[in-house]
């Protein structure tokens, strides 16, 4: 084979691979200039898929309408947004591989959190660990906000809030209540549960029975039976979406008797519903909820979120999206003050955010043992009730704002 | 003591619900010592199944049974001729994997069409009530359905000639063939059962409580911790290691915190294991 038949045979691999290659040199500088790349895992796959469905539209939803607005503006130049995500499919060994390569592959410059407090602390460790901010809707759970992080900032409620609402609820309606606590093993659960027994023995509320189950239990007939022997007459508890769906049907299906029942996370879907009566009057703790009429100091008010969100997804926003898009308005948000996209000037106007939003107050505690926790949202608790003869969550709590009275007993719900 | 009467009552009805679903996995594997890791998805094809029928048609759940069941069937053939019997004759390993593979296809497609939101089916039959315990109508009657369909097994597999000719395939394949019995169509209606009565134990379990697409894996393993117990290749068995597992987890929730009923379940599967390497309901080979 001659010289020039060699170079001719080569000719078509190579051309391709050459004129890639000199579009890249070109064309990669001016991409890089413009965009801000922001990296994540969502759990498309495996046991999370609901909720972190929810989060992941949050978040495509704020890029979709910051780029359609110009771009992020800061220092003199319009940044638009490039997501870079994959499916961590729900488990933590999966989510430090995929974020440790966001970071060195990927190019990430900001991070937002996988959902659930059991892999947004793997996720953190990683984030901390290159100096990368990770903005957290996804993980209530305290403990990664003790360990002296730099760079981790929590927009939702933490954990030990999440029943003060239905404690305080409670109190109010019957101050000698007997609580069951039962609630999945899992960091999430144990974490609320703890600070609930401890808010409940404070304001005098008895608690009978406080157990956790493992979080594959798929038949509750015993626990329901021992919730019944314990003399509780009311209940709080579950975890995430099965346990604590199946738990609310058993507990009907079995007749407890529970005079209210607070279950975390699965009341807060809209499949929730599909439950029929044994749905009815199960209250649940609510980062957020379509009927909260906050003031927002920028971005969307409830009602234009609500409703593009629905437009868009032809799907109802629940408090995922809506903490979601609003891990990306707070990072806007803060990148614009800093009037920069480095990492530590960014930081640096996130622990002064001190903002409202459609979602709520949002601040962050900046002393090193709770640096980057949540210390203004609040959450709301609702309740499920017929509305207009159909089941829908009402906010029953606070006071100040709720949507519909609190019904109790809830079997005058049902 | 009333509750942990009840929580034993309990505890056994759902047991033989269970114990019907191993059944299922436990009648494949004495035909053709094949592990069938599709198991807890087809329980759960039996779930959706149920759900889509009820929704469509309106029916009480429990007529979706007839049909889910000759469903339950074809699907199982089809599942021989795909994952299965190429397999058989070669390492246990080769139709282990085969089977997780086809699993692993199947969970895909189900997550992608359904994701893995929660389903629910709404079933409203009397309970009874005593003292402050109620033992839910659905219990009670997917109880007996899994008690009367496991009968029906029995009698077919004892008192039919296609169940004497399964039950001669299980003793000696060879001996079987030499007498004329095509064993290959065998083992094909064997895995078909074996389906069946997976998606017929996933209609009962429906009927219970409220699942997802993964819901198989917690199934799937109660199914096999009911098999050790009953007894491998036993589908009687099965029905009896479900009542027993459900007798253990109603008689020990009461006195231990809940987070260690499965400790124990595990505890006493390895002791069984070492004491009865074939079952507590062992049978000798063959005798289905």
């Amino acid at each position: 084979m001659t010289r020039f038949s060699r170079i001719s045979l080569c000719l078509p691999f190579c051309l391709p691979l050459a004129v890639a290659a000199a579009a890249t040199a070109f064309v990669a500088p001016a991409f890089a200039e413009d965009t801000i790349t922001v990296g994540f895992t969502a759990s498309q796959t495996g046991p999370l898929n609901v909720d972190s469905l929810g989060q992941q539209r949050g978040y495509e939803f704020w890029r979709d309408e910051v780029n359609a607005a110009g771009g992020i503006k800061t220092g003199g130049k319009s940044y638009k947004v490039n997501f870079v995500s994959y499916d961590d499919q729900s488990v933590g060994g999966r989510v430090q591989q995929l974020y440790t390569r966001l970071v060195n592959q990927d190019r990430a410059q900001f991070l937002f959190s996988p959902y659930s407090s059991g892999l947004t602390a793997p996720a953190a460790v990683i984030s901390e660990q290159y100096g990368k901010i990770m903005i957290d809707s996804g993980g209530a759970e305290e403990k990664p906000f003790q360990l002296g992080n730099k760079y981790l900032f929590m927009v939702i409620t933490s954990a030990s809030h999440y029943l003060s609402g239905a404690v305080a609820a409670l109190k109010a309606k019957n101050p000698h209540a007997r609580i069951a606590m039962v609630y999945s093993d899992d960091p999430f659960s144990k974490a609320v549960l703890a600070a609930t027994k401890q808010q409940a023995e404070a304001a005098g509320l008895e608690v009978v029975m406080d157990e956790s189950y493992a979080p594959s239990t798929t038949d509750f007939g015993p626990i329901v039976n021992k919730i019944i022997s314990s003399n509780a007459d009311a209940f709080m508890g579950g975890g995430h979406y099965s346990d604590g769906a199946t738990l609310a049907r058993q507990m009907y299906d079995q007749k407890a008797n529970m005079k209210w029942v607070s279950i975390l996370v699965a009341p807060a879907d809209d499949k929730f519903g599909e439950l029929g009566a044994a749905a009815m009057g199960v209250t649940v703790p609510s980062q957020w909820e379509n009927q909260v009429s906050y003031k927002p100091q920028f971005g969307p008010t409830t009602a234009e979120f609500s409703k593009a969100f629905q437009a868009k997804f032809n799907a109802k926003a629940d408090y995922h999206a809506a903490s979601g898009y609003t891990s990306g308005a707070i990072l806007q948000h803060a990148i614009e003050q800093a009037n920069s996209i480095d990492t530590d000037k960014v930081a640096e106007a996130l622990n002064a955010t001190d903002v409202t939003t459609f979602f709520g107050h949002v601040k962050f505690a900046t002393d090193p043992g709770n640096h980057g926790l949540q210390a203004a949202h609040e959450m709301v608790l609702a309740q499920w009730q017929k509305v207009n003869g159909k089941p829908g969550r009402q906010v029953v709590w606070p006071e100040a704002a709720k949507s519909a009275d609190l019904i109790y007993p809830i079997s005058a719900s049902q | 003591m009333l509750g942990i009467l009840a929580s034993i009552i309990d505890g056994v009805l759902v047991g033989l619900v269970y114990g019907l679903a191993a059944m299922g996995l436990t009648l494949i594997w004495g035909v053709m010592d094949v592990i069938n890791l599709t198991h807890g998805t087809m329980i759960v094809a039996g779930m959706f199944a149920l759900y889509l029928l009820a929704a469509a048609f309106g029916i009480s759940p429990y007529f979706t049974l007839p049909p889910i069941m000759i469903g339950g069937f074809l699907v199982g053939v089809a599942l021989y001729w795909i994952a299965v019997h190429r397999m058989i004759g070669r390492p246990p390993l080769m139709s282990l994997l085969s089977t997780f593979a086809v699993n692993l296809v199947l969970v895909g497609i189900g997550t992608a069409v359904w994701g893995t939101a929660l389903f629910n089916v709404d079933v409203s039959l009397p309970g009874i009530t005593v003292g402050r315990y109620t033992f839910p109508g659905a219990h009670i009657l997917a109880a007996v359905l899994a008690a009367v369909i496991a009968g029906i097994l029995y009698l077919f597999l004892h008192y039919t000639r296609l169940g004497k000719a399964l039950r001669a395939v299980t003793n000696n394949r060879e001996a079987a063939e030499l007498v004329g019995i095509p064993t290959t169509r065998l083992l094909a209606i064997a895995v078909g059962c074996g389906v069946a009565l997976a998606g017929v134990s996933g209609v009962l379990i429906g009927t219970l409580f409220p699942f997802t697409i993964l819901s198989g894996d917690g199934y799937q393993l109660k199914s096999f911790i009911v098999t050790v117990l009953g007894g491998f290749g036993n589908p009687v068995g099965a029905l009896m290691g479900g009542v027993a597992l459900g007798l253990l987890e109603g008689a020990v929730t009461p006195f231990v915190p809940v987070s260690w009923t499965l400790v124990i379940e595990f505890v006493l599967f390895v002791l069984v294991l070492i004491a009865f390497p074939g079952g507590i309901f062992a049978s000798r080979r063959g005798a289905l």
